[in-house]
């Protein structure tokens, strides 16, 4: 049994080490304040803070294909622009 | 809710988690893999960034695709909601007619996709169906497979023929629920029939209305196999939902990078859907 | 808000004109029952579900129609019943092992992939709904993610991981690929049922000294039977009609029913009277069972949420 076609290549395989860490980090904050800090934002109902990171994952990849799209191929821009709303969206909602 | 906190739950999640896992996880791995290299087969990858990606947001192939789709799930919507509705409300609510209606309305929902598909094949041909036959007698020039307008009609009745049921027993559901005693105050208060239906059905329908349309929107937001059997995405594109040009593309065409892209893009549209219905559904449960 | 507030007014007034007798209640009711009779109902209420399932009923009688007749038939003269009734149709089907063969795959598959997906979601339904524990929600929402993907998605990389795992052409691989949307839909239509349950139930029976399986067993088991049944009805129902992975999975020895009939469409020289057979053939389990889950039928479509 070979794993060769998975395709791995190091940039993916970041990727996805760091969204699992994003998880484990979530789990042991959980862990030392538990509740998820539940408060209601912009968006007029309760979120904690995993709804916060849920949403500032699926917002970012939004903001990339928006910024491939319709500006150009430089995604640095993109991910500065992703941190932004991310911190937009802990803050805020 | 009541529900005690208890992190030892995990151990009965744990199955499920592995499993689902197993068939959701490693797949979407894969399709991330997938959607940021090139492949001539043989398992050999080169890497191409964000260069599908690129590709696939300014095709107009999948852009038209998309539309169609779009297009295709505002008209279902916009027939399946209110005929539901219509028709839940003339429901028998008590005696022999009630499992009847049920059990004979439900049919078309327990149909294999492929068999909805075959039916309708069959039933719109011109020589051979019941539907294409009566339209040329009656005159009308019908043929699903060169004419764009006729393959979309077909394609819409069928859904409608297919789904509209599950809005009927949604919102019949619903509606059962309301005491009579309600009923019975709104007559003494001289309510017409539309002041019942507003004031009193229509917010009891509330929360199966909402599963309704969301249900209805995902669910023909990914049709694949019905249109598939019917039409095969013709004549020309003109029926090619998206669902349908990924198969083409992955299967078809075996354009590994650019399906993957596709998928991804798909997949995270899905996702924000989902999101909506999950926040949706527990409002309304929390306000309850 | 507004239409809200009124429905609150409603209720009140309702409180105000109800009388505290039962016996006056009663009456009150028969009244209302045979005032809604004779008013906003009109007579012909009866008219809308006729003609819905007359429409609903049509192509389907085509089809079963066109199962008794022969092809000379079918393509000869345009006739509403067969004239001349066959079973030759059938007997194809029941006779060629390449025909039969697809159901009997189709009903290995779809038994397996629904005892797999309710064995693992029975606890797990039970722990969504008696227990908070880190996550719940998150986790419970990225089951929904899977019964809402679209299959077109998963069917290209199900391909590979099945051959990496020499799986592809055999019954379990397409189980295990239907658990992706049928173990969610699980989870969800049983937690919906045992949230019904009161969680006193569960508290006495510990109290009483029962070990966790022996009180799931034997007494929270029957309890939930008819959510059990509701549940495996409807994996059963979405692994039977789905055809995309299915067919993406197989080549030849565990091919379903659904992809052998595609095969045949697609091939020229077309035999309408088999394929129409074949098809009647694949509603029939839906329309043996129905009966059973015609009470809980909205429930199952819904996730188990109304």
């Amino acid at each position: 049994m070979s794993f060769s076609w998975m395709a791995w290549t190091w940039p993916t395989a970041a990727f996805f080490g760091t969204i699992f860490l994003l998880l484990c980090g979530m789990a042991v904050w959980e862990y030392a304040s538990p509740g998820g800090n539940p408060r209601i934002g912009v968006l007029r109902f309760e979120t904690t803070r995993g709804d916060r990171l849920f949403l500032s994952l699926l917002g970012s990849a939004f903001i990339h294909l928006a910024w491939l799209g319709l500006v150009g191929p430089n995604l640095w821009w993109a991910l500065a622009l992703s941190v932004v709303y991310a911190i937009g969206v802990f803050r805020y909602v | 809710m009541g529900r005690t906190w208890n992190n030892k739950a995990w151990f009965m999640v744990l199955p499920v988690l592995l499993l689902v896992a197993f068939s959701a996880i490693i797949p979407l791995m894969t399709v991330v893999n997938y959607s940021v290299q090139d492949t001539f087969g043989n398992n050999v990858f080169f890497w191409a960034g964000a260069e599908w990606f690129e590709e696939i947001l300014h095709s107009d192939r999948f852009w038209e695709a998309m539309g169609r789709n779009l297009v295709f799930s505002a008209i279902i919507l916009v027939i399946e909601i209110p005929l539901g509705i219509f028709i839940a409300l003339n429901m028998p609510k008590k005696g022999w007619g009630v499992p009847v209606c049920l059990v004979l309305m439900a049919l078309p929902l327990l149909i294999p996709w492929n068999v909805v598909g075959t039916i309708w094949q069959v039933f719109g041909r011109v020589d051979i169906g019941l539907l294409g036959y009566t339209l040329r007698a009656l005159g009308f020039d019908y043929n699903y497979v060169n004419d764009p307008f006729d393959a979309w009609i077909t394609v819409i009745v069928m859904d409608v023929w297919h789904w509209t049921s599950l809005v009927v027993l949604l919102c019949y559901a619903g509606l059962v629920s309301i005491p009579d005693a309600y009923y019975q105050a709104a007559k003494i208060d001289g309510a017409s029939r539309w002041a019942i239906f507003r004031y009193i059905q229509l917010p009891k329908m509330n929360r199966v209305l909402l599963i309704a349309v969301l249900l209805r929107f995902m669910d023909s937001f990914m049709i694949y196999t019905e249109p598939f059997v019917v039409t095969g995405g013709g004549p020309g594109n003109t029926t090619t939902f998206l669902s349908i040009d990924l198969v083409k593309l992955a299967i078809g065409e075996f354009n590994l990078g650019e399906a993957a892209a596709m998928s991804i893009i798909y997949f995270l549209i899905v996702m924000l859907l989902s999101w909506v219905f999950y926040t949706v559904m527990t409002a309304y449960d929390a306000e309850r | 808000m507004a239409r809200l507030d009124e429905t609150t007014a409603n209720e009140r007034t309702l409180m105000r004109q109800t009388p505290a007798t039962a016996e006056a209640q009663t009456a009150n009711a028969a009244l209302a029952r045979k005032m809604r009779r004779r008013g906003e109902e009109s007579r012909f209420w009866w008219l809308v579900p006729t003609i819905y399932i007359i429409f609903l009923m049509l192509p389907i009688y085509w089809l079963v129609n066109m199962s008794f007749k022969t092809n000379q038939e079918i393509l000869g003269a345009f006739s509403l019943w067969p004239r001349n009734p066959t079973l030759a149709n059938y007997a194809v089907i029941f006779n060629d092992p390449s025909w039969y063969r697809g159901y009997i795959n189709s009903i290995i598959y779809v038994v397996m992939n629904t005892v797999i997906s309710v064995a693992v979601a029975l606890p797990a339904a039970y722990a969504f709904s008696r227990y908070r524990f880190l996550g719940d929600k998150h986790l419970f929402f990225w089951l929904l993610t899977n019964r809402m993907a679209p299959p077109a998605v998963f069917a290209l990389p199900f391909f590979q991981l099945y051959s990496a795992f020499g799986l592809i052409d055999t019954h379990i691989a397409v189980a295990l690929a239907h658990c992706l949307f049928n173990v969610p839909l699980a989870v969800w239509i049983l937690e919906g049922f045992m949230s019904g349950v009161p969680k006193e139930i569960d508290e006495t029976a510990y109290i009483d000294g029962y070990s966790f399986p022996r009180f799931f067993l034997r007494i929270f088991m029957p309890l939930i039977a008819s959510g059990v049944g509701v549940a495996c009805f409807f994996c059963f129902m979405f692994s039977w009609v789905e055809l995309l992975i299915a067919r993406t999975l197989t080549t030849t020895a565990a091919k379903p029913i659904a992809a052998i009939m595609t095969r045949t469409v697609s091939a020229s020289g077309l035999d309408w009277g088999v394929l129409a057979a074949a098809g009647v053939l694949t509603i029939l389990p839906g329309a043996l069972v129905i009966w059973f889950v015609r009470n809980y039928i909205a429930k199952g479509f819904a996730l188990g949420r109304v």
